[in-house]
């Protein structure tokens, strides 16, 4: 194997991650806009992260930090200019946005953006339950899962259990993000990113998906990385925090130094960038 | 009564056309104008295969063979040549009348003397019209079945999705490009099979006869949801061959009023002008509304 990685210096292992292995590595990754034009500008400059297993990571960042852009490099919608992306400590820079569902799940802000609007809740939840796989000219099979369906919808405490033959399009937002963020958990995807999947919803819905997350995180060690403007939840919630400024990573702790961030230290180092 | 059979012939016939364009225009939603080159596309091959003395069933799955090339044509130009799907399908569709002149060798070739679908002596024995009832009803109740099994598995689940939201589809590992191709091949491949059995049951291909075909399964589909309404997507499939039978008894009616033939383009346009308008004049008269009211007013009476 590749002995010699090159190993960032501010990137900090403590003693509860050393032992494990990564699960996705970034190395010195930039995108890069507008090219050979006056306009060159690097969204991403040079950003290093390391994601280890179980890892929650909650995302802050102004606007034009590059948030969005990153999940776009790890989710295969942009390729990185330079640099790599590893998963398992293998490149998957090459990889399609397709290719790359069968390890990761994700939830647009825009509640429309996750849904198939003319489809059934059912049918949308039997379509991300094949998330990654051959989808062959098998018959679907869509009622022997119906119960299954209905016990998963009611963990998410909206009534969406009893709307499972609705289409989706004649949902309320809240429960539809909800089915968004059930059928990216279905699969239970080795990485989960989570883009702003709580802002477009009233503040008790907001609130109501954001617990029924953490739970469903918490219950199955999903590895997740959350994008969110709150800095609330961005220290309610995960056990690290980054921030990005820049296109880099400027801000990253973890575990106890977590636990004792506060939101006025935050706010005061949103302040000072 | 046998302009009223032969109405529900051709119906049943055209509805193939409509069923194969239900797939690219109301699921993958976008118009595909190759069907209007590869609907006499699949006419001449047809025709010209049989003309050459082969069994006229296997010269008709010829045609949709050489409907779902040009519909991988039009499928490529789109997805990997990212050129918008109109023009893509207008490159084909302007390409297959060339292609078409080839095939036949001139602008009309006749099947006459020649066998074909309709000739044989079971279909003899019907009725005047009833042959191509029979055949209608026959090619429609197989294409339906197939396509409602087709929907219904995971592949015709992930193509329903790639028309539905591409970005939730790709997010969750569809291809949907591959989709994208396979819907124009499935689609081009049904439009061609139209075309060789209107062929045969006319008895014969003409280069021209390509000309407004959009129009006329669009009617399909449209008249059949504007007279059915909100439906299953299974029951949508039936509604569509419901609207084909719908489209030419309309049609036989404006006949009637002492139009000629070659005002039939003119006609079609203007009735699925009128259906896709429909929604929009319930909407401005309050159509729905009053229906409503005066219910209501009968109920509390």
């Amino acid at each position: 194997m590749n002995a010699t990685t090159n190993e960032t210096a501010n990137e900090t292992v403590n003693a509860d991650t050393a032992t494990k292995t990564p699960l996705l590595e970034l190395k010195d990754v930039s995108t890069v806009v507008n090219a050979h034009t006056a306009n060159e500008t690097k969204i991403l400059n040079g950003l290093n992260l390391t994601v280890y297993p179980g890892d929650f990571i909650t995302v802050l960042g102004s606007n034009g930090a590059g948030k969005s852009t990153l999940f776009n490099v790890i989710g295969g919608n942009l390729n990185a200019d330079e640099g790599d992306v590893l998963l398992h400590g293998k490149s998957i820079k090459r990889e399609s946005e397709e290719q790359r569902t069968r390890f990761l799940a994700r939830v647009f802000q825009d509640p429309k953006l996750g849904t198939a609007p003319r489809m059934t809740v059912a049918e949308n939840l039997l379509l991300a339950s094949k998330r990654g796989q051959r989808r062959g000219l098998v018959p679907r099979g869509l009622r022997k899962h119906l119960d299954e369906y209905k016990t998963m919808a009611s963990t998410m405490n909206n009534n969406l259990e009893n709307r499972l033959n609705t289409a989706t399009g004649s949902l309320s937002g809240g429960q539809r993000q909800a089915l968004s963020f059930l059928m990216a958990v279905e699969s239970k995807p080795e990485l989960l990113l989570l883009d702003e999947h709580t802002a477009a919803l009233d503040p008790k819905t907001s609130q109501q998906l954001m617990t029924a997350t953490n739970d469903r995180i918490a219950a199955d060690h999903l590895t997740c990385l959350m994008i969110t403007h709150r800095l609330e939840d961005a220290l309610k919630y995960g056990n690290r925090l980054i921030v990005l400024n820049a296109g880099k990573i400027t801000f990253d702790v973890r575990g106890e130094e977590k636990e004792k961030l506060t939101r006025e230290q935050l706010f005061n180092f949103f302040e000072d960038l | 009564m046998s302009l009223i059979t032969s109405a529900i012939g051709q119906g049943l016939l055209w509805a193939v056309l409509g069923l194969g364009l239900f797939l690219t225009f109301r699921i993958l939603d976008f118009p595909d104008m190759t069907v209007e080159g590869t609907f006499p596309l699949g006419a001449a091959t047809a025709v010209a295969l049989i003309c050459r003395g082969m069994n006229p069933l296997l010269a008709t799955l010829c045609a949709f063979l050489v409907g779902m090339v040009a519909g991988l044509i039009t499928g490529l130009l789109y997805t990997k040549g990212r050129i918008p799907i109109l023009l893509a399908g207008i490159l084909v569709m302007t390409a297959a009348y060339s292609v078409n002149l080839r095939i036949m060798g001139r602008a009309n070739l006749s099947l006459l003397g020649k066998s074909s679908l309709f000739k044989n002596d079971f279909l003899a024995s019907l009725p005047q019209y009833f042959d191509s009832v029979f055949v209608g009803l026959v090619v429609i109740i197989v294409v339906t079945l197939l396509l409602v099994f087709f929907l219904n598995t995971n592949l015709g689940q992930a193509f329903i999705a790639t028309g539905d939201n591409p970005t939730m589809a790709r997010s969750i590992g569809i291809k949907t490009d591959r989709m994208t191709i396979m819907g124009l091949m499935i689609s081009n491949g049904m439009i061609a099979m139209g075309g060789a059995l209107v062929a045969q049951n006319n008895g014969y291909a003409d280069v021209n006869m390509g000309i407004g075909i959009i129009v006329i399964a669009l009617a399909s589909i449209i008249i059949g949801e504007v007279a059915f309404g909100d439906l299953s997507l299974t029951q949508r499939l039936v509604a569509v061959t419901l609207g084909s039978i719908l489209y030419r008894f309309v049609l036989l009616i404006v006949l009637q009023l002492n139009f000629s033939a070659n005002d039939l383009n003119l006609l079609s346009a203007i009735i699925l002008a009128i259906c896709l308008l429909l929604p929009r004049f319930r909407k401005f008269f309050h159509f729905d509304r009053l229906i409503e009211r005066s219910v209501r007013d009968e109920r509390n009476n």
